[in-house]
């Protein structure tokens, strides 16, 4: 009962964390609320007996990723002008069309959700059966989301390489 | 009584938290003191332990200025974000047996979780400041920490290998006989310095350091918010001292050769006593590196220590599995 509880309170705060990290025209702001909004699902998931998961969603989404959003947008250092910008790109002409495409969406995922019956199972994954599953069943996926991510790390060796050999160059250009 | 415990614990957990940072800025200093030839503060009561109190009234009785131009809501939030995140990574830690507020199965990765949150501190800190001092130190953290954080991560996974399990209990439990600092000694090593990273104390403070930054992600704040930053930052080293005694010093097990026949919270206690002198004394004796060679030992050194050790340790661990 206490979980149901629970539940309801930290879907409420994901939904209102999302609502105003969309509408939020300044771009720190809007992550916070984003953040919020993944801590909560982080809640749900634990809720739901997946605490494997609840800890990844913390030490990945909330930890690592948007540390790296924050990271950029204080290199770009928008400020005044980039709140204008946002403000102007919130107008409801630019977002009725997207909004009115996903109600329907909305509408349809609360049919398919009210016809199965009975709630989710809550029987609790533990870091093993994960751990089991991907390197069993999944291990295709896995690989392939190996090669995905040595095909950013090449790529980011390549950028890098780049700027330190043309600062080479310059440097021996003033010698 | 045993419903109450954890309620308890987490009480002297909060009061003694913000208790034992208050006294560790007048212990390190002394100590700093002793190791440098100087006395450090030594005028106010026995030892200059008065000290503590004379800094918190100070600290109390300042003006709690916002600055003008700075994002306000951001900027109380920032120095709050830290302390909540720290006092968190407490609750996991295992003190001694049935003496923790919860023992969950994924002990570790709520630390790890934890220490992560509290980057935001630092990050939305110096953002918030709108000053290119707090900015260029907020920066500086967010790619230290982010990148420190990978190498925390996987200098662990030697420990769970070898227990077989992320709950903190288990892994103290999996030490009786030999502690993991034999055998994950790279691990260690990895860790503790991945851990000064993570807590941005002396010498990889480069997010506040003062001769090129002015304080770093702090210029703008004072009074308590500042409080607030340092007290989290002391919260930090004590939990990264809990955690490397957890994981590497057997927790509440007494040294093998002497045994168990003090209480074990006493153990645990001296244990992470001797962890936080060690970090004062590493803040003594080392200098800070510039921050490009910061960033270059961790990727070209640390990465690639920490996954030998896991390939060793999962290779040996098969083998041992083949013998048996």
């Amino acid at each position: 009962m206490l979980e149901i509880v629970f539940f309801y309170i930290a879907s409420t705060v994901a939904l209102m964390a999302t609502v105003m990290a969309m509408t939020r025209a300044n771009a720190i702001h809007a992550l916070i609320y984003l953040i919020v909004s993944l801590l909560a699902v982080a809640v749900i998931f634990f809720l739901i007996g997946a605490p494997f998961a609840a800890a990844l969603e913390i030490v990945i989404y909330a930890g690592a990723i948007m540390v790296l959003f924050v990271f950029v947008i204080m290199m770009l250092n928008l400020g005044e002008k980039g709140d204008k910008q946002e403000r102007q790109w919130l107008q409801p002409s630019i977002w009725a069309g997207p909004a009115i495409l996903s109600t329907v969406l909305l509408i349809e995922l609360v049919i398919v959700i009210s016809q199965t019956s009975g709630p989710v199972s809550v029987t609790a994954v533990s870091a093993k059966q994960v751990g089991l599953s991907l390197f069993g069943p999944y291990v295709l996926a896995v690989e392939i989301a190996s090669m995905l991510l040595l095909a950013g790390l090449v790529g980011s060796f390549h950028l890098g390489r780049r700027y330190l050999e043309r600062d080479n160059l310059e440097k021996q250009g003033g010698q | 009584m045993s419903e109450l415990m954890p309620v308890l614990l987490a009480l002297t957990i909060l009061i003694g938290g913000v208790a034992g940072a208050a006294i560790l800025t007048w212990f390190e200093r002394r100590l700093l003191g002793v190791w440098q030839d100087r006395y450090g503060p030594n005028r106010l009561g026995p030892f200059g332990i008065g000290q503590v109190a004379a800094d918190m009234i100070k600290l109390l009785f300042k003006d709690d200025w916002v600055p003008p131009f700075a994002d306000r809501l951001v900027f109380i939030f920032a120095p709050t974000a830290i302390v909540v995140a720290m006092m968190m990574g407490f609750a996991v830690v295992p003190f001694a047996p049935g003496m923790m507020i919860i023992d969950v199965n994924i002990g570790l990765l709520f630390f790890l979780g934890m220490t992560s949150l509290a980057v935001y501190s630092v990050l939305l800190g110096g953002l918030a400041s709108n000053n290119k001092y707090a900015l260029l130190g907020g920066l500086r953290s967010a790619a230290q920490m982010v990148s420190y954080e990978v190498f925390m991560g996987l200098s662990l996974i030697g420990v769970v290998m070898m227990t077989g399990s992320f709950s903190l209990v288990d892994i103290v439990e999996a030490q009786t006989d030999v502690w993991f600092c034999f055998s994950q000694i790279l691990g260690l090593i990895v860790f503790i310095i991945a851990g000064i990273a993570e807590s941005h104390r002396l010498p990889f403070d480069l997010p506040e350091a003062e001769h090129e930054l002015t304080a770093g992600f702090h210029t703008e704040y004072g009074g308590m918010k500042f409080a607030m930053f340092m007290l989290g930052e002391y919260l930090g080293l004590m939990l990264i001292s809990c955690m490397i005694v957890t994981l590497f010093f057997g927790g509440w097990h007494g040294p093998m050769f002497i045994g168990d026949w003090l209480p074990p919270f006493f153990w645990f206690s001296f244990k992470v006593f001797v962890v936080i002198c060690f970090f004062v004394l590493l803040r003594a004796a080392i200098p800070r590196p510039r921050y490009d060679q910061l960033m270059s030992l961790g990727w070209k050194v640390m990465l690639p220590i920490t996954l030998v050790n896991i390939l060793v340790t999962g290779a040996v661990l098969l083998w041992m599995e083949g013998i048996a």
